[in-house]
């Protein structure tokens, strides 16, 4: 590779102060830096350092989103074709889905990276990561239907008012990809939810087109719950009901990501093991939701309250949300007891809205992004308990006679 | 008695010392180049250079003049705030330049020495004969007090202060770091000696804490001072942590550490009344060739050219370092050997490697793996260079730190308070129990590669500052 590395020494007089593409700065090194792991060495403090980064933690998160994202696609494929009861075969299912989903992740990325390109070169320091993530999330976490436009001006202010001005990557309150998705589901009510958005019936550049079968509802299963006045039973877009394994497997309408309990598994186990995501986040935010879930289940006078925990586990965005979302670290708390506490009301909340609110049949985005905004307080707290304990641990030995005659005991 | 223990919780002093404290958080670096336990030729150096920033908190005002001729332990400075606390020279020989920097910091002063060491006699004491006051007039006299570090602020004492007790960490747990039991033997008698010192001068115990595998009967059944053992991966050996499993440090209490070359030191200074600079340094790291890594007998301040010449790779940019590669000083090929410091380590640089996609290759996941897998230990030895690998970010992840800070402290709200200033918060989160050297290997794993030392060492010195006010 040492063309390349001597075509950058070459070219990169040109990018640097005073150079003619001086304003391009923030790209070339971003570029340079992804390219070749920057040489610079220790000046202070330790002599080595480990090799991760936060390029390396970010692409874990990416590579822990691509089993989702895979079948995402397949998934809005496979929709497709069932609203028009056609089977073109595993390969045109899953084409279908790429052209479906590939424009919305590009007009993320390029809206959301370009933004933070013209940040970094304005304030004079390198790119930061940490939109690699949110600009996959945010398709994963859209209906399909979603128009390219509402896309690109979500994520332009999202990240302008969610994360820029509060000084970037590491400095946001509220997580972005979440903010955007709040933002859609405000502004444009009926993009975001009810029966026509979460399963794309036109066909795309002629592909797919057909005539959407006359049993067809576009209705999540969640949507189903919400709109239902008697007992459930939830059924696919054709009225077919469906099991746990459709659940699991994510044969099901949804965000584009959120569907397949099975690749959200992969990417978990992915995350769990680097390190990553916490466990005691994810852990605790499936503890609190299936603790609500049995606490309406024992009530039960509503057809929302007798659906039974693995089905509410398995339906919308919990899944993904706990995993993807909650433990989110800049924007959940930083102290490990802190992490419980916020999960577990996470999984509380996102319930409680699914349940007792039928006018939003999915409550985790409003959940996560309305626990994040408690998540300075809660640390507060722990941190305080912590000085709180020190203090008497300081007291106790100041003041008591132990202390005196251990020195000669 | 038994209801105010039960007052406590978390007890510090309910620990049963004939057992093990076991260190679960840590990470033990497994690098290549361990020295081998044989001791080679002594290295001599033509020039001795003496730094005052190794005395951390030492206000140097310097005592003699280019030109002048010194004997081994002559005192060449002392400190602004305790004139009796003084540095000495090493060597005998005539002070070849005083060199400054910026706003004429004191950087340094450099001895020419003598063919033949001639050391200034202090006369042979006997230590049972001699008062608290009398034992600290003399090391401080001696120079050797310079070397004594308390906690809080870790920095040099205070001659005044009576300590709540002394720490002598017996092992070092440190990457590359030598072994004490190595060390000490053949001088049995001046560590005890020393460690009878130090007891002789506190209010409370001298605890030596050592391996529960220690074999040396000199640190197992040293006298006079209380034996601790520790388990567990490296920071283990580092001060801070043992006290805070032994007995916390808290606000107005004063602790001193000593590093157990340094009980050498006291040791000798009281059996022969001299002060005999002389140690085992051992020369470690991957880029030194395999049959020199060992054990040199060297003076502090020695020059290392003599040491490193002909021993280690050529052809590749190398870094030399006087310590360990966490807490060490870098200095060049042409440095010198720092006070405090056990051992010299050199590794690659790094600067020419151009690592292709670097961030994408597999041992990068592995090494993610593997601390899951074992949290504390990375599996095979390796040979990093000096390279931050990866750019300066803000703080993200959370609880990064937490697997290898194994004290009651919350490292990241403590490194947050001192950014933001606030002497208040730092003092409530435990800032009086901790050293720079307690946040290396939260540096070193740091994905937002902060620079952690420099962060605490600024927070310990602002916060002493203020309480000096």
């Amino acid at each position: 590779m040492d063309f390349l590395r001597n075509y950058l020494d070459k070219i990169k007089p040109h990018f640097e102060a005073g150079g003619r593409f001086s304003m391009f700065q923030s790209l070339f090194e971003g570029i340079e830096t992804f390219l070749f792991v920057p040489n610079k060495t220790a000046q202070s403090g330790v002599h080595i350092h480990k090799s991760i980064d936060s390029k390396w933690t970010m692409s874990i998160v990416l590579v822990a989103l691509l089993p989702c994202l895979l079948f995402g696609m397949f998934n809005t494929g496979y929709q497709h074709y069932l609203s028009i009861q056609e089977s073109p075969g595993f390969l045109m299912t899953f084409i279908y889905g790429f052209l479906a989903v590939l424009p919305i992740i590009v007009v993320s990325y390029v809206v959301g990276l370009g933004i933070e390109l013209a940040v970094a070169q304005w304030k004079g320091h390198e790119i930061q990561e940490g939109f690699l993530v949110t600009g996959l999330l945010i398709p994963l976490i859209v209906p399909i239907d979603t128009p390219l436009w509402m896309i690109a001006l979500a994520t332009a202010f999202a990240v302008i008012f969610a994360k820029e001005v509060f000084g970037g990557t590491g400095y946001n309150i509220w997580n972005v990809a979440l903010v955007t998705r709040a933002f859609l589901f405000f502004a444009y009510p009926s993009k975001m939810s009810g029966d026509h958005v979460f399963v794309r019936t036109e066909g795309i550049w002629g592909i797919g087109k057909g005539a959407v079968a006359d049993a067809f509802s576009g209705a999540t299963p969640l949507g189903q719950i919400g709109q239902a006045s008697t007992s459930i039973s939830i059924t696919d877009t054709l009225g077919n009901p469906v099991n746990y394994w459709d659940l699991f497997w994510g044969f099901i309408p949804g965000s584009v990501g959120e569907t397949s309990k099975f690749c959200i598994l992969l990417g978990a186990i992915l995350l769990l093991i680097t390190g990553i995501a916490n466990w005691r986040t994810i852990l605790s935010v499936f503890a609190g939701g299936i603790l609500t879930i049995l606490l309406f289940n024992a009530i039960g006078s509503t057809p929302a309250m007798q659906i039974n925990p693995l089905e509410q586990i398995l339906l919308g965005g919990f899944a993904f949300g706990a995993v993807f979302m909650a433990t989110d670290p800049v924007t959940s708390p930083r102290t490990q007891t802190g992490k419980y506490i916020f999960g577990g009301a996470v999984g509380v909340f996102a319930m409680m809205v699914r349940v007792l609110n039928p006018g939003y049949p999915e409550g985790m985005m409003l959940s996560i992004l309305f626990m994040n905004s408690f998540t300075p307080l809660i640390d507060y707290y722990v941190v305080e308990a912590h000085i709180k304990r020190r203090q008497r641990r300081s007291k106790n030995i100041l003041f008591s006679p132990v202390h005196s005659a251990f020195g000669s005991n | 008695m038994k209801f105010i223990t039960l007052l406590y919780d978390n007890n510090p002093l309910d620990i049963n010392m004939d057992q093990a404290i076991k260190i679960k958080k840590g990470l033990d670096i497994h690098l290549a180049g361990k020295p081998e336990e044989t001791t080679k030729s002594t290295i001599v150096s033509p020039y001795y250079t003496v730094f005052p920033d190794d005395f951390s908190g030492f206000v140097p005002k310097v005592m003699v003049k280019a030109g002048e001729e010194v004997a081994a332990g002559t005192p060449l400075m002392y400190d602004k705030n305790h004139p009796s606390i003084q540095v000495v020279s090493p060597v005998s020989g005539k002070v070849a330049t005083i060199e400054r920097g910026e706003k004429r910091k004191l950087q340094s002063i450099v001895i020419q020495a003598e063919k033949t060491n001639r050391y200034l006699f202090f006369g042979k004491k006997n230590l049972k004969s001699l008062s608290p006051e009398t034992i600290k007039e003399s090391l401080a006299q001696a120079g050797i007090l310079a070397f004594i570090r308390q906690r809080p602020y870790d920095c040099i004492v205070c001659p005044e202060d009576t300590p709540r007790d002394i720490f002598v960490s017996g092992f070092f747990s440190a990457p590359l770091a030598p072994n004490v039991e190595y060390i000490i033997r053949g001088r049995e008698a001046d560590f005890q000696t020393g460690l009878n010192a130090l007891a002789a001068i506190t209010s409370g115990k001298v605890y030596l804490s050592i391996r529960p595998d220690c074999k040396m009967q000199a640190l197992k059944n040293a006298e006079n001072v209380q034996i601790v053992s520790f388990e567990g991966p490296h920071p283990a050996g580092n001060a801070s942590v043992q006290i805070s499993h032994i007995q916390p440090v808290n606000k107005d209490e004063v602790v001193w550490t000593v590093n157990p070359q340094d009980v050498l030191l006291i040791g000798c200074f009281f059996r022969l009344g001299i002060v005999d600079m002389t140690r085992l340094v051992a020369l470690v790291g991957s880029e030194v060739n395999e049959t020199d890594r060992a054990y040199y007998p060297m003076i502090i301040g020695a020059g290392i050219q003599n040491l490193v010449k002909c021993s280690v790779t050529e052809c590749i940019d190398l870094r030399y370092i006087s310590g360990n590669v966490l807490t060490g000083t870098h200095i060049g090929a042409n440095g010198s050997l720092h006070a405090g410091d056990n051992q010299i380590t050199v590794i690659p640089e790094g600067d020419e490697v151009n690592d292709f996609l670097g961030w994408m290759k597999p041992d990068w996941i592995v090494n993610g793996i593997n601390r899951w897998i074992n949290p504390s230990r990375e599996r095979t030895e390796y040979a990093p260079d000096a390279r931050l690998k990866g750019g300066e970010r803000a703080m993200i992840m959370s609880n990064e730190w937490d697997r290898v800070f194994p004290m009651d402290i919350l490292p990241e709200f403590l490194i947050r308070a001192i950014l933001g200033g606030d002497t208040e918060k730092m003092e409530k989160l435990g800032i009086y129990e901790v050293a720079p050297e307690d946040f290396a290997l939260c540096e070193y794993i740091d994905t937002s590669k902060m620079e952690l030392q420099k962060i605490v060492r600024q927070g310990l010195d602002q916060l002493k500052m203020d309480n000096r006010k």
